[in-house]
């Protein structure tokens, strides 16, 4: 077998190292090893989008990376994205508008979403949609999702403006 | 499913991963962005005992013009940077518009278009646009380096002209002239999925406005993309009107014996092919640019 490697690499803003072979994923790394269970594994294969995670502010797919290829990098994870017990902007605006059922793809979208607020602050509908294309939710119908992510834009132009 | 075990090794340069490729041969498979090679591993349909990590070797990406007007684009470039690109957008249209059909934005991040090209999935966007523009793909291995024409590398299903000990290190698509236009589509159950039929098509006119020189690829049809000759020589020398066009495109599936999988039957990608290939050929040809 091969050896265990130690990694070192900054989530959430802190500085944290662990151990992993060489085959273990990135969202088993998070789960397992830095004990971050908010990223969901789902299809282990790329294709749901749950796993989302940001690597230095672009959203991945952790599933489809290995840990060792994280490391030195900066991720932000779902626990990220707000003080722990508190939820930001978005995260409220899902909860607003029920845009979730089980909630399993919603660390994905979540991410997802941020990334797409922080590179384009005024999406169309278009836009949402497009962005979202690449996380599976089998409850909602997405309208919610797109919904949500709109209203959190407004509020912020508003906010801005 | 989680990948079997493996070692993994991180090469700081070409010539290291060149020579780590003819130590480990059969035994090795090569991570670009993964994006491919890494379903295929959770799947267990790949058990590789090493994998040579290219990410390290920072030369291995980046998009330049050279001298010639050949767009050069260093094998690990992502796509997300393809589809950014400026550059990108200017010297290879066609290119620049078959991008935001690459899977989704996560994937993009991280895929390569080396990756892709290697990969060779024959209903990718990329190897496509390479035939339509007759890129050239540049390979290297510790024998040196050789430079293999796009109708010459994709060989069949998951198949390419590369060696075991060769990688891909660069693509270069020759200038774009003056004048010529693009147009691509593909139809897919999911926006981001693979195609089940696509077409990218490149026309050029002479100084009447007759079509001279026009590309029309197809992928996703057969075991690899596909130039459509046919349409391509009932198009040259016509006005490239409506009618032109409608009737060049009819001879789309000429010759072609479409595969048939769980997302369509050989027939419906018959019936897409002159579809498709119609309107492809309308973007390209329609007086404005989209």
């Amino acid at each position: 077998m091969p050896e265990p490697r130690e990694i070192e690499l900054t989530i959430n803003g802190e500085r944290r190292a662990g151990r992993c072979e060489p085959r273990t994923t990135l969202v088993d790394f998070l789960r397992e090893t830095c004990a971050l269970t908010g990223t969901h594994v789902g299809c282990e294969h790329g294709v749901c989008g749950a796993c989302t995670v940001l690597l230095d502010g672009a959203p991945v797919r952790s599933c489809l990376m290995f840990a060792v290829q994280a490391a030195g990098a900066r991720l932000t994870t779902v626990e990220g994205l707000a003080p722990p017990g508190e939820m930001n902007d978005l995260q409220r605006a899902f909860q607003e508008h029920h845009a979730l059922q089980c909630g399993f793809c919603t660390p994905g979208i979540l991410t997802t979403m941020t990334a797409l607020l922080a590179d384009n602050p005024t999406p169309t509908r278009e836009d949402v949609r497009r962005a979202l294309s690449g996380n599976i939710c089998r409850c909602t119908g997405y309208e919610p999702i797109v919904q949500a992510v709109l209203d959190c834009a407004r509020g912020r132009a508003g906010r801005a403006g | 499913m989680k990948p079997a075990p493996f070692d993994h090794v991180a090469p700081a340069t070409l010539e290291e991963a060149l020579a780590l490729l003819v130590e480990h041969g059969e035994n090795a498979k090569v991570l670009a962005g993964g994006q491919s090679l890494v379903p295929v591993m959770a799947l267990r349909l790949a058990t590789p005992a090493w994998l040579i990590d290219l990410n390290r070797i920072a030369s291995l990406a980046g998009i330049r013009q050279l001298d010639t007007g050949e767009l050069a684009i260093g094998a690990l470039t992502r796509h997300a940077a393809v589809e950014r690109s400026e550059l990108v957008a200017r010297a290879n249209p066609l290119l620049a518009s078959a991008m935001p059909w690459v899977a989704h934005t996560a994937i993009r991040n991280r895929g390569t278009v080396g990756g892709s090209l290697v990969h060779a999935d024959p209903a990718a966007e990329l190897p496509a646009v390479c035939l339509a523009c007759d890129a050239t793909l540049v390979a290297q291995s510790v024998r040196g380096r050789r430079a293999i024409a796009a109708a010459a590398f994709f060989r069949g299903m998951f198949e390419t002209a590369l060696g075991a000990d060769e990688l891909l290190v660069e693509i270069r698509f020759p200038a774009w002239p003056d004048g010529r236009r693009h147009g691509f589509i593909e139809i897919a159950r999911r926006h981001g999925d693979f195609a089940i039929c696509g077409i990218a098509a490149t026309v050029e006119r002479d100084r009447a406005g007759r079509v001279g020189d026009a590309r029309v690829v197809a992928f996703g049809v057969v075991d690899r993309p596909v130039r459509l000759a046919a349409v391509e020589r009932a198009l040259a020398g016509t006005d490239g009107g409506e009618d032109a066009l409608r009737s060049a495109a009819g001879a789309a599936a000429d010759g072609l014996t479409p595969r048939a999988d769980h997302h369509a039957s050989a027939e419906y990608r018959s019936e897409l092919l002159p579809v498709l290939a119609r309107r492809a050929l309308a973007q390209a040809l329609t007086p404005r640019r989209r």
